[in-house]
């Protein structure tokens, strides 16, 4: 009987499992990705506070806004971030804006998190290494660009390392910003960004925009960038 | 002839603990005071130089050679005029015109303060929620960034910030309890009567 009612039992927590995410995947066509590290783990350069707002909060929103937005409209549900983002001309108006922010928050902050690694830092090798040098003369001054684009992103943004669309210029890279949660896809791909808005940096840094976008070289995940870099046409 | 940081109405820790000492050290010691100073520093000996923040802020409005003066200008502007819209234990409701103003406009002092927190919690990124005079009509707006209503001839009689570091360090991403606290205990409305009437002067 003992045995019957486990079973009985394990058996109801599996259909309710189910259940639970056959009812979560039709309810939420995206979901927040869970950060691949602790919140801790960027210290020092990145405090746990700010990772864990800026994950469980500010990321969370983008994520839940971006749903709620598409509830009404179940063919956008079956679109892919980047298809949103590249054709909101396509996404109905009145949600256009909401998509635009929210889908633009979500990519963003997805493509954010796997940039960082505790174990980052140091330079990208291979043909990362040779585009960069290709494309801005130096790994120093690659870096110089791209904080100079960090510090004089006015207000909200972001400041990318983007591989530009193949054609006459194929494999070129160049660093652009952009307002608030928009993302650069119609430069290209972007295969390495960083956050500038406020929350992103202020519970430790403050009004220090520059600081923080130096320290930030210490958690930047060059593998990866790599393999975005391979994988970009 | 460089401006001047204005001194800030009251003590840094006077609207503690509804803004913090410490945002205000960084607000108006830091932020504010930057764009001051970069202000004065991108029109020395330039024509600019010798206008009124005013008068910067519609000349360089949609000129995309002076972004930056337009912003600093404007972001200069901008918090000298959200510390006189608040003070230590502000909040309430305005009386006289004003008060009849708004319930002619808005239909109720409350219809006001729903279209304000509106206004402050869905301007997306760095900005502005602000009351104005558009034409003689009470409004609420809402402006990106440096983003200013004399630059669209419009009069502001009260402004809310909502960039991040008006109320991270307090709030973090809960901007919308810093809005309901600015709107319930922070709003100097003897401010923004002096300033509806001087509007109708």
């Amino acid at each position: 009987m003992g045995k019957f009612l486990n079973a009985l039992f394990i058996f109801c927590v599996c259909c309710g499992i189910v259940l639970l995410s056959g009812a979560r995947a039709i309810a939420t066509p995206f979901d927040l990705p869970d950060l691949p590290y602790s919140y801790n783990a960027l210290e020092p350069h990145i405090d746990a506070e700010t990772m864990q707002i800026h994950h469980d909060k500010h990321h969370a929103a983008y994520v839940n806004n971006l749903n709620k937005a598409l509830e009404k409209y179940p063919a956008q549900q079956n679109k892919t971030l980047t298809e949103l983002l590249s054709n909101l001309d396509q996404v109905p108006e009145d949600i256009r804006s909401a998509v635009r922010n929210n889908a633009g928050g979500h990519y963003n902050h997805s493509l954010f998190w796997t940039a960082m690694s505790p174990k980052g830092g140091g330079q990208p090798t291979g043909k990362l290494a040779e585009a960069i040098n290709k494309s801005f003369g130096s790994f120093e001054k690659f870096q110089q660009a791209f904080e100079a684009g960090g510090a004089s992103r006015f207000g909200s943004g972001w400041v990318w390392l983007v591989k530009v669309k193949s054609g006459d210029k194929p494999g070129v890279l160049t660093v652009t910003t952009t307002p608030n949660q928009d993302a650069p896809l119609s430069e290209g791909t972007p295969i390495l960004g960083n956050d500038v808005w406020e929350h992103a940096y202020y519970l430790k840094y403050r009004n220090r925009r520059p600081e923080y976008l130096k320290a930030w070289w210490n958690v930047v995940n060059w593998p990866e960038i790599s393999r975005r870099f391979a994988a970009a046409d | 002839m460089a401006y001047e940081l204005p001194t800030l109405p009251y003590d840094r820790s006077a609207l503690e603990p509804k803004i913090s000492a410490s945002t205000l050290d960084f607000h108006y010691g830091k932020h504010h005071a930057a764009y001051v100073t970069n202000f004065n520093n991108l029109v020395k000996d330039t024509p600019l130089d010798s206008l009124s923040l005013e008068e910067v802020i519609k000349t360089t409005y949609n000129d995309a050679s002076k972004v930056g003066v337009f912003n600093n200008a404007a972001q200069a502007w901008n918090h000298t005029f959200y510390w006189n819209g608040i003070k230590p234990n502000g909040g309430g409701e305005p009386t006289g015109p004003l008060a009849d103003k708004i319930v002619a406009d808005f239909g109720s002092f409350d219809a006001f303060k729903t279209a304000f927190k509106q206004a402050g919690a869905t301007q997306f990124g760095s900005g502005w929620a602000w009351l104005v005079l558009d034409n003689g009509t009470l409004k609420v707006t809402k402006t990106g960034n440096a983003d200013n209503p004399i630059a669209h001839d419009q009069i502001p009689l009260l402004t809310m910030d909502v960039w991040e570091h008006a109320y991270y360090l307090d709030y973090q991403n809960r901007r919308p309890d810093y809005i309901d606290t600015f709107i319930e205990s922070l709003i100097n409305w003897d401010f923004v009567a002096e300033k509806f009437a001087a509007a109708h002067a």
